[in-house]
Order: C-alpha cells, then structure tokens, then sequence
C-alpha cells in the first residue's frame, strides 16, 4: 500500500483571500495547521508501530517455540531414536512405533477424507445454486470445522470404536481424524475450483461437452496444484492431532508394529502427552519428550511449508 | 445418445448432491450419537443440578456431578486468552492488509500460518516446561500451571484464526473508500481507523468468535497446562479444569457406560453447544452484514 498520503491539508486557503488578508492571521493559521499535521502524523506512526510490534509478538512466539525445543531436544535425535522402539519403561530407545502409528492414521484419515472432501468441493464449486440448500450445506460444513477435536474423540468411541464394534484401532482413529480434516480439504479444493477461470469451462462447454465431462476434464485438472495442497494440509493437521485418537487408536505401548487396520497403535502426539504427564519417569524421559516434539513439529511444520510454498508458487504463476 | 448422456449427467448432479450432504450428515450424527450416550446421567441428576452444581467429584461415593467449575473454567480461559489475542490479532492483520511492505508480507504471513499448524499438544508441551516454571518464578505462585498460563498458550492458538480472518475482511474493502478518504485529506491512519476497519468490522467480529470458539474447544493445551483443578477460580493464577480436559482425562478410566461416562458425554453435549452457539453467531454476522461493495455502506 502506498504510504505518502500524509503531506496533505492545506492549513489555510491561499490566493482567494487575495493579499490584502494575507497578514497575520494566515501566518497563526498556517502554524496551527503545521502543529496539527504533527500531531496527525505522530499519531500515525504510533498506530503503525503498535501494529508493527503485533507481528513482531507473533513471529518471535513461533521462534521462541522453536528456539525452546531444539535447543533442549536436539540431542536426543539420533538414528537409533528414530529406528528402534522403546525399552526400559521408555527412558531408553527411540519412537519408532509412534513414527509408525502416525503416519498409518494421518494417511488413513486422507484416504476418507480426500475423496470426500474434493467431491464436497466440486459439488460447492461447480454444481451447488445460491439459495436456502447451499446455506445449510455451507453451515454444516462451518460448524463441522467447529467441532471441538475432544467432541470429535467422544463421538469416534461412541460410534466407531463401540457402535460399530471396531475396536480402539488404526481404522476407527483414522475415520475420527478424517472427519475432522474434511473441512480443511473441502475448503481448499473449493477455492482451488474456484479460481479456475471461466472460460475454461465455457470453451469446453462450447465444443459440446457435458458438465460432468467438463469438470473431469478441464476443471479439475486445472485446480488439481490447489486440489493436493489442501490434501496436505490435511494430512498434517490429521498427523498433528491428539484428542481425537486418544479414545479411539491411539495407546501408551504396544510390544510389536501394528500388522492390520484393526490393531492400536502409539502415536507421536499421544506419546509426547503421557510422557509429559502420566508417565512414571517423567524428568529422565524429558530428553525423550523434547525429541519426540521436534520429530513431530518437523513433520507437521515441514508438510505445511510445502504447502505454503507450493502455493505462493502458483499464485506468483497466474 | 442424447438420452443416455443426460441421465448419467442428471445421475452425476445427484451423487455430488449427495456428497455434499456430507458434512451436514456427520454433524447430525455427532449430535445424535452425543446426546444418546450423554442423556442418561438426567435420570440420576436433574439438568439444573448438573449445569449449576458446583462439585464436581465423578468417583466419590455418592458422587456429585456439577460442572459449573468446569463450564466456569471454561469461559474463564477463553475470556482472558480473547484479551490477548484480539488486539495481537487484528493488530497483526491491519499490518498484514494495510501497512506491511510486500516482502515483510511474504515474510509474516507464512509465519502466522504455521503457528496455525503447531499442534497443539506441542504447544501444551512448552507451556509445561518453559512458561510453567517462569511464570511460577515470576510471580512468585504455587504453581506455573493455571488459568494464566492456559489462556496465553491458548491466546497464541486463536491469534492466527482471528488473523488471518481479519485480513481476509480488510482486504476486501472496496478501494474506492479508501480513495475517497484519502482524497479529502485523511492521513493513512485516519482512513484506516475511521473508514477501512468501521467497514471490515463484521468480517472482523467473525473472526473473533471464531478464534474465541476454538480457544474453548482446544483440549490438549488446557490438559496440560490449565492445573487441573476443578474449583471455581478466586484469581487468574489458580489452577482450574475446563471441560474438554476433563473429558479427556477422565474419559479413560471412567467405567463404560456408567455414570462417570454419561456425565462426561453431558459435558461433551454442553461443550458442543457452547462453539455451536459461537459459530452459528459467526455465521449470522457474516451473513447479515455481508461486505459486498461498495454500494452497501
């Protein structure tokens, strides 16, 4: 934005008056305009360096997170701690399964929520008309974002976990984790569909394809970079979250890698919460705790900075 | 050939129809599946006794379930979080929209977003360990683990959302108003806090109910960090028990479908319609004094 506006008001008329006027009086009024366009510009740049001190706040609250945990847990991060399992009551070893466990809910969840989500995205983009239906879908899918993530856990235990019988298991997490992440692909595959131009659809329209044909094939693969970015971002909010999987997937140990869908598995997340709170060595597994934070802040920060890149990138390319 | 096409087509129209239901029928079913496990504690406490009871104590014998401490608990952490995180908020979003040059923009823009994406449990974790033994050395208290301490990791949990949403809306003012303010001699800053944020304002009331929703319905930062006990607070810097930590601390060892369950299914209920509420308001503002141009105002 353009910032030299403040040069402005002239602090008295000029030339009407004539010379005559012109004495002493425009001499008082021209000073008082200048002691006001002080004033105006020093309240200006008060307000502008409030704001400025704002950002700052928030860009040195992730830095100081940041700071914080490699600081403290970069030692604990070693190929061992990334390959083996835990022994010794987890004092010792590494996290392995959590590795593990993560990975097969956050992947699991995308596997129901993407194609859900982009087709909840097409229908918003392409075939929804404004009116009465359109705003509940649309309030549906707000208040679903909604949700608190523990409401989503109870709702997991009481209808995966024991409505449908599916036991505390990678598959009944990963249905949690995927409704709670439909919102987040929804929402990106309708902008990246939206903001396909028109006349792609138009030329496809004319040349006598249907509307279906035209989405499959013009549409969609033109919006496919925006479509995959919010997939992402799925897959890392799926990986990062905790309350959800704590009824329904996710438990403090277990002896061996999960070998089906219906096993529990221990998840990064969850690890770093019972380790930090309910574990029975909680100041010798610290090390531990902080490694466990940096393994996931990486996945999660690293998916999304992807992400972020990728899209500045085709935003800079249209 | 014509036929065939426009019935697969008529048939497509209607399966996207359907999938777009989708997220209306998940809600539903938390709602129904909510209430299904959560209504029975009402044949052994009365819904008033359950809101309004100030004990809660879900494994004595007899036990007392009240969650007004946890609901009290609850708005608490969200009302001082909203202090710190409305002003950081929307302060960062007028630098974002208004002030910032465009390289400062790709600078902090990409840093508000990935605070959005720390999950939370990590920064639950920090609270413990790093703001927990300052804060108690600071003031001189107990225990770093309370409401305070709470509220401000939640604070940075809501800032993103109230930022990011409030740029979306100053942005979108119509330019010509900026113009026109300008052109009658207004400094930047004069046309920034008597036209462009007047006219964002819905957007930006949206914004905050938004981030106010999800600091209420955040769990593991307030599990971690909020202290854990369920009384009412006397000051900022007791250790309290909103709702969604009980839930999830007790919801492990309480019996299946015993009355502890029930209770903490109740809670759910009360907790779910608490953000609905907030949302459903959000949806309203945004709705009712939609920003379409420059002809509306």
């Amino acid at each position: 934005m353009a910032q030299n506006h403040s040069q402005n008001p002239p602090g008295a008329p000029k030339g009407i008056a004539g010379a005559a006027a012109a004495g002493k009086e425009s001499a008082l009024s021209e000073l008082l305009g200048a002691a006001m366009r002080a004033k105006r510009k020093a309240s200006q740049g008060f307000a502008f360096s409030l704001f400025k001190i704002a950002a700052v706040i928030n860009a040195s609250a992730l830095g100081l997170l940041l700071f914080f945990l490699i600081k403290n847990g970069y030692s604990a991060i070693s190929w061992e701690f990334l390959s083996q399992a835990p022994s010794q009551s987890m004092t010792q070893g590494g996290i392995l399964p959590c590795i593990v466990g993560t990975v097969s809910l956050a992947v699991g969840a995308m596997l129901f929520a993407f194609p859900i989500g982009v087709a909840s995205g097409i229908y918003l983009s392409e075939y929804a008309k404004p009116g009465k239906f359109l705003r509940i879908v649309r309030l549906g899918i707000n208040n679903l974002a909604g949700v608190p993530s523990v409401v989503f856990g109870l709702f997991g235990l009481a209808f995966f976990v024991i409505y449908l019988n599916m036991g505390v298991s990678i598959l009944a997490g990963s249905l949690t984790l995927g409704m709670l992440t439909l919102p987040v692909v929804i929402s990106a595959t309708e902008e990246a569909l939206r903001s396909v131009p028109s006349t792609y659809r138009e030329a496809s329209l004319g040349l006598g394809a249907t509307k279906w044909q035209t989405t499959w094939r013009v549409v969609l693969p033109a919006a496919l970079p925006g479509v995959l970015t919010g997939g992402i971002l799925g897959l890392s909010r799926a990986a990062g979250e905790t309350a959800p999987i704590m009824f329904t997937a996710a438990v403090f140990f277990t002896p061996h890698l999960p070998k089906s869908v219906f096993d529990q598995v221990m998840a990064l997340p969850y690890h770093i919460y019972v380790l930090a709170t309910a574990g029975t060595f909680i100041e010798q597994t610290r090390p531990l705790q902080y490694g466990t934070a940096i393994v996931l802040i990486t996945l999660v920060l690293g998916m999304n900075l992807v992400a972020i890149i990728y899209r500045t990138h085709l935003r800079k390319k249209r | 050939m014509a036929a065939k096409r426009d019935i697969k087509e008529k048939g497509i129209q209607w399966l996207f129809v359907g999938v777009g239901m989708a997220s209306l029928t998940l809600l539903t079913m938390i709602m129904i599946f909510l209430f299904m496990e959560g209504l029975p504690i009402f044949s052994k406490v009365s819904v008033g006794d359950f809101v309004f009871g100030k004990l809660w104590y879900p494994t004595y014998d007899p036990p007392d379930f009240g969650i007004l401490p946890l609901i009290v608990a609850s708005v608490a952490v969200t009302a001082v979080s909203s202090f710190i995180a409305i002003p950081l908020g929307v302060m960062t979003a007028i630098y974002l929209a208004e002030i910032a040059s465009s390289r400062m923009r790709e600078i902090v823009k990409p840093v508000v977003e990935l605070l959005a994406a720390i999950p939370s449990v990590v920064i639950g974790f920090f609270g413990m360990v790093v703001i927990a033994p300052f804060i108690q050395e600071l003031f001189n208290i107990p225990t770093g683990l309370n409401l305070f301490n709470a509220s401000l990791m939640l604070a940075f949990m809501s800032v993103p959302t109230i930022c990011s949403l409030s740029e979306d809306a100053i942005f979108s003012v119509p330019v010509e108003l900026k113009e026109a303010s300008l052109a009658l001699g207004a400094t930047h800053w004069e046309t920034i806090h008597r036209v462009t944020l007047p006219a964002a304002l819905s957007g930006i009331s949206t914004s905050v109910i938004l981030g106010m929703s999800r600091a209420m319905g955040e769990t593991m930062v307030v599990l971690m960090v909020a202290g854990g006990a369920a009384m009412l607070p006397g000051s900022i810097f007791d250790p309290v028990r909103p709702m969604p930590a009980s839930i999830a601390a007790e919801m492990a060892e309480a019996p299946f479908r015993g009355d502890h369950y029930y209770a903490l299914f109740a809670t759910g209920i009360v907790l779910f319609l608490f953000t609905l509420a907030f949302n459903i308001v959000a949806d309203y503002i945004s709705h009712r004094y939609k920003q379409v141009g420059a002809a509306t105002l």
